[in-house]
């Protein structure tokens, strides 16, 4: 076996060394009670390029662009990666190494999450990023967790707007604890609607998303105001990172904690993960954030270096008082984040933002003059809900077999809008596309 | 000794992102506009985000000469206690970048993803054979997450007998993410002591455990490389208050194909795929912590779960019992196309894997032992730990020796770690480094056991062959700049 390099007579020298007659002998300390009596029940081993045959086949069973087009975003997006952000990604001194604890040889990981950081604290407009987080629905979680922790108090209120897996991800991280989840209603324009933040007292935090889930670009000053005026931190989330290439950034709008998905920037969709959960606040709330922080520093010669610092918050060191348990997080991921920010720069993030948004309105609008409706009239981002008529399933299932995907059915996720569909737009899709997709669904 | 792996050769400095760049660069082909442009209202819009502008090659020269100022498995060996640092096969990476794969929807219609679900069933089928349980998820991002979950199906497993417990035992050897998961899931971690032999006992264990200790929370083998031999005893003991046992299986890399967890007594294991499974680690991560269960905590897995009918597969969410959702989708795919391209290409050698493991982590114990001390003198599975007490008669600290081990072309060891010994030094070679580089890293380690003696102050000045020298972290901390 190939990634196996001992031969016999190594073996042989090495057992009698330690003392030991067989392989099996090592295995002395175990009971024999606790031993495996049979083999492993595994297939039969394939070689590389039977391996290449079999796996192959696998993703043949797969449908992905540019074969079919996926009209589908819903916290996972399909954006453009360039062939310098893949090559440079799998350079293997970064991919091969582990958490830089030992930092004289691991500056290029640490200094490369440090701009990570950076960039993520400047799309933002926060001062403070940590070194990442899961996926957007743990960073969120880790979010209210935090929000918990700073201010004492057991009850958050989120917009029912966010993302339906992430709220479920919060319920089953708050599960134990008993802390209290209070839904916030929308609005019929599709945004969230905080009135009955009025009524409640000593709550911790307000989370909503924006661009939320149904593409809505949310009143984030508004929503702040009024919770920074119940004395709650405000959560913002979102699933779309690229918006805050041309949106008013969180930081600006009254944010305390600003999370979320980094999917879409330079991160395949990959069947969901592994993803980039973003994480930024405030400084004054640095030493209660989760997670992993990169500081500079310098060496022994006053060179400037940088170290995994502030790690009296982190589980290693502070074991069951730490502010999360997380260790092993999505470094590669960011990686690619600041590789993918760093590539289309701030110029050009704009440019793709307002491309990205500009697509979106492009089928919006036709899909208006062939006689839909538009669910909800709040500006959106890359994403909007379009009332289809009833019966419209058939006609979907129609699509997918021309290899179009006509967005995601809204009614699994609200059942009040039965014959809704979720549908998304980015830089990759054609306006020939978009086309196609508005003559057939054309009753 | 022989020629010292550890050389100088020209790197280069490189300055920040955003150090370099001009207005107006670009790294990123836009596409071609074919809409028109629409306006958003100003309240709105802010201004574009302030990234440096870089050319492409900018960007790539950046990230190259950064690149070079790291060390890798690929660079060298890397022999991490507890942390696996095995060969990342390369084949993997190939796998899961196939188009069909990375480029999959997670939301797509089953039918459209026949291909990523038959993936994962069967990941799961493998992962249940490897470890002699019944039923797994593949949905936690990584060792803490899948820690988290054991916790959470723990606490759903109680409730639904309609009790509620406050406690759970963690012995003194545990890894930091077991209390600070068990604390998640609102439990009080209980410290229990290892024995003079470095495992627990099961007299230690039934002295703390009562009718509101949730469980016990073991590694196994635990973090000083020692099979917990009366692990059935103690599971016995916790079964017999009603009490859970759960596995920390991040060194199940000894232990593939030589102990079946389920019949020892475990309920309910988690795996880090991206050590024992050979994903990489990707400079601290992403990686995978599949939690593998026995039937009776089966209902309580995360959703949704991958189901198979007449050799098609498809999401469920039918399990009202069910801890919910741990991430947004169903965890680390791309990781888990790694792992099972891995158990593909390996078949039945991953028992071979874990003697030639333990073979390794033996042979640099009985190798070393008499230049540096062994607190537990028996033998081991897949790693060895050491401490500085014979060393620090020179004033010579474990730090002080792994620092200079850089210099000989080694990544250091895992220091500090487990607390129960002063001053250790954690090694685990993984079955992937031959004899000879095993026998170049006892030389060095050797060499430097000498110098410690004869020029300590070279190991307090060590490593001088990195692009930095030691930095100062007390100035990090104190004053922290997390951002330029």
């Amino acid at each position: 076996m190939r990634y196996l390099p001992h031969t016999k007579d190594d073996i042989a020298s090495m057992l009698e060394i330690v003392g030991a007659d067989n392989l099996d002998d090592l295995f002395s300390t175990i009971p024999e009670d606790c031993r495996r009596t049979g083999r492993l029940n595994l297939p039969e081993l394939l070689s590389e390029w039977e391996l290449n045959g079999f796996m192959g086949a696998l993703s043949d069973n797969m449908a992905v662009s540019p074969e079919y087009k996926v009209f589908m975003g819903a916290g996972s997006y399909e954006h453009y990666i360039p062939a310098s952000v893949s090559y440079l990604l799998g350079r293997s001194e970064f991919v091969t190494s582990y958490t830089p604890y030992q930092p004289e040889i691991s500056q290029g990981t640490l200094q490369a999450i440090y701009e990570y950081q950076t960039l993520t604290s400047r799309l933002l407009g926060m001062e403070v990023a940590n070194a990442s987080i899961y996926d957007g629905a743990t960073a969120l979680a880790e979010a209210l967790l935090m929000a918990i922790r700073i201010t004492g108090r057991k009850k958050v209120a989120i917009s029912s707007l966010i993302h339906p897996f992430y709220r479920r991800v919060v319920q089953t991280y708050f599960e134990p604890a008993s802390y209290e989840i209070m839904e916030l209603p929308y609005f019929d324009n599709g945004r969230t609607n905080i009135s009955k933040l009025e009524e409640v007292d000593e709550l911790a935090a307000v989370a909503v998303q924006s661009p939320n889930f149904f593409g809505c670009i949310e009143n984030l000053k508004e929503i702040g105001e009024v919770t920074h005026g119940r004395n709650a931190l405000f959560v913002t989330s979102f699933t779309e990172p690229l918006a805050y290439g041309f949106l008013k950034n969180p930081g600006s709008q009254g944010a305390d904690i600003a999370c979320g998905e980094g999917q879409s920037l330079g991160i395949p969709r990959s069947f969901g993960g592994p993803v980039l959960g973003m994480f930024a606040g405030k400084m004054k709330y640095v030493r209660s954030m989760p997670g992993r922080l990169v500081g500079k520093t310098v060496d022994m010669d006053g060179k400037r270096g940088f170290v995994l610092t502030l790690a009296t918050r982190e589980q290693h060191i502070r074991r069951e008082k730490a502010t999360s348990n997380i260790c092993t997080n999505n470094s590669l991921c960011a990686l690619a984040a600041a590789m993918y920010m760093a590539s289309v720069g701030g110029t050009g993030m704009l440019e793709l933002s307002q491309l990205n948004f500009d697509k979106s309105e492009y089928l919006k609008k036709e899909l208006e003059k062939a006689g839909f409706r538009i669910s909800f009239e709040s500006p959106t981002f890359n994403e909007f809900v379009v009332e289809f008529p009833a019966g419209f399933e058939t006609t979907y299932e129609r699509l997918l077999e021309k290899k179009i995907v006509a967005g995601l059915p809204l009614a699994p996720y609200y059942p009040e809008f039965s014959n809704h569909y979720l549908l998304c737009v980015t830089e990759t899709m054609d306006r020939e596309d978009m086309d196609v997709l508005i003559r057939e669904v054309k009753p | 000794m022989k020629e010292s792996l550890g050389t100088t050769g020209l790197i280069l400095n490189e300055p920040l992102l955003w150090e370099k760049g001009k207005k107006g660069r670009r790294g990123f082909s836009l596409p071609r506009r074919d809409v028109e442009t629409c306006y958003l209202s100003e309240d709105l819009a802010g201004g574009c985000p302030d990234f440096p502008d870089l050319s492409e090659v900018d960007v790539v020269r950046h990230y190259t000469r950064l690149s070079q100022w790291n060390f890798g498995v690929d660079t060298g060996m890397y022999p991490l206690g507890s942390c696996t640092m095995k060969y990342n096969p390369k084949t993997n990476e190939r796998q899961a970048s196939l188009p069909g794969l990375a480029g999959a929807h997670p939301l797509l219609p089953a039918s459209l993803s026949q291909g990523a679900l038959k993936l994962m069933f069967e990941l799961e089928r493998f992962l249940a054979e490897i470890t002699g349980m019944d039923a797994v998820t593949l949905q936690p991002a990584a060792g803490a997450h899948g820690e988290f979950t054991g916790m959470l199906l723990i606490y759903a497993y109680h409730k639904s007998k309609g009790s509620r417990r406050s406690k759970i035992i963690v012995p003194d050897t545990a890894h930091g993410t077991n209390p600070a998961s068990a604390t998640l899931c609102g439990y009080q971690p209980v410290p229990v002591k290892s024995n003079e032999q470095g495992v627990l006992s099961p007299e230690a264990v039934a002295e703390v455990m009562d009718d509101d200790t949730a469980g016990i929370m073991v590694t196994n083998p635990n973090t000083l490389g020692l099979f917990e031999e009366n692990i059935k005893k103690i599971a016995e003991i916790v079964h017999s208050k009603g009490g859970l046992v759960y596995c920390d299986g991040a060194n199940m890399n000894a232990i593939m194909g030589i102990v079946h967890m389920g019949e020892i007594g475990i309920d309910v294991l988690h795996l880090n795929l991206h050590k024992t499974f050979s994903t990489p680690h990707g400079g601290g991560g992403p990686g995978s912590g599949p939690v593998c269960v026995r039937k009776h905590l089966e209902p309580f897995l995360p959703v949704p779960r991958v189901v198979e009918k007449s050799g098609r597969y498809f999401f469920s969410e039918n399990l009202p019992e069910s801890i919910g959702k741990m991430q947004a989708f169903y965890g680390n795919f791309g990781v888990m196309i790694k792992a099972y391209s891995y158990i593909l290409s390996m078949g039945e050698n991953l028992k071979k894997a874990s003697q030639l493991a333990v073979l390794n982590a033996n042979y640099i114990k009985e190798m070393l032992k008499e230049v540096f001390h062994l607190p537990y003198d028996r033998p081991c599975m897949h790693e060895c730990v050491f401490s500085d007490k014979f060393q620090l008669a020179h004033k010579v600290t474990t730090l002080d020796m792994v620092k200079r081990l850089m210099d000989y072309g080694f990544h250091p060891p895992t220091i500090y770690f487990p607390l129960v010994v002063h001053g250790a030094i954690m090694i685990e070679p993984t079955e992937t480094e031959s004899k000879e580089d095993i026998d170049l890293f006892i030389e060095a380690l050797k060499t430097i056991a000498d110098e410690a003696k004869n020029n300590p102050e070279l190991l307090h000045e060590a490593p001088g062959l990195s692009r930095v020298r030691r930095l100062d972290e007390t100035a990090a901390a104190r004053k922290p700049c997390l951002a330029g």
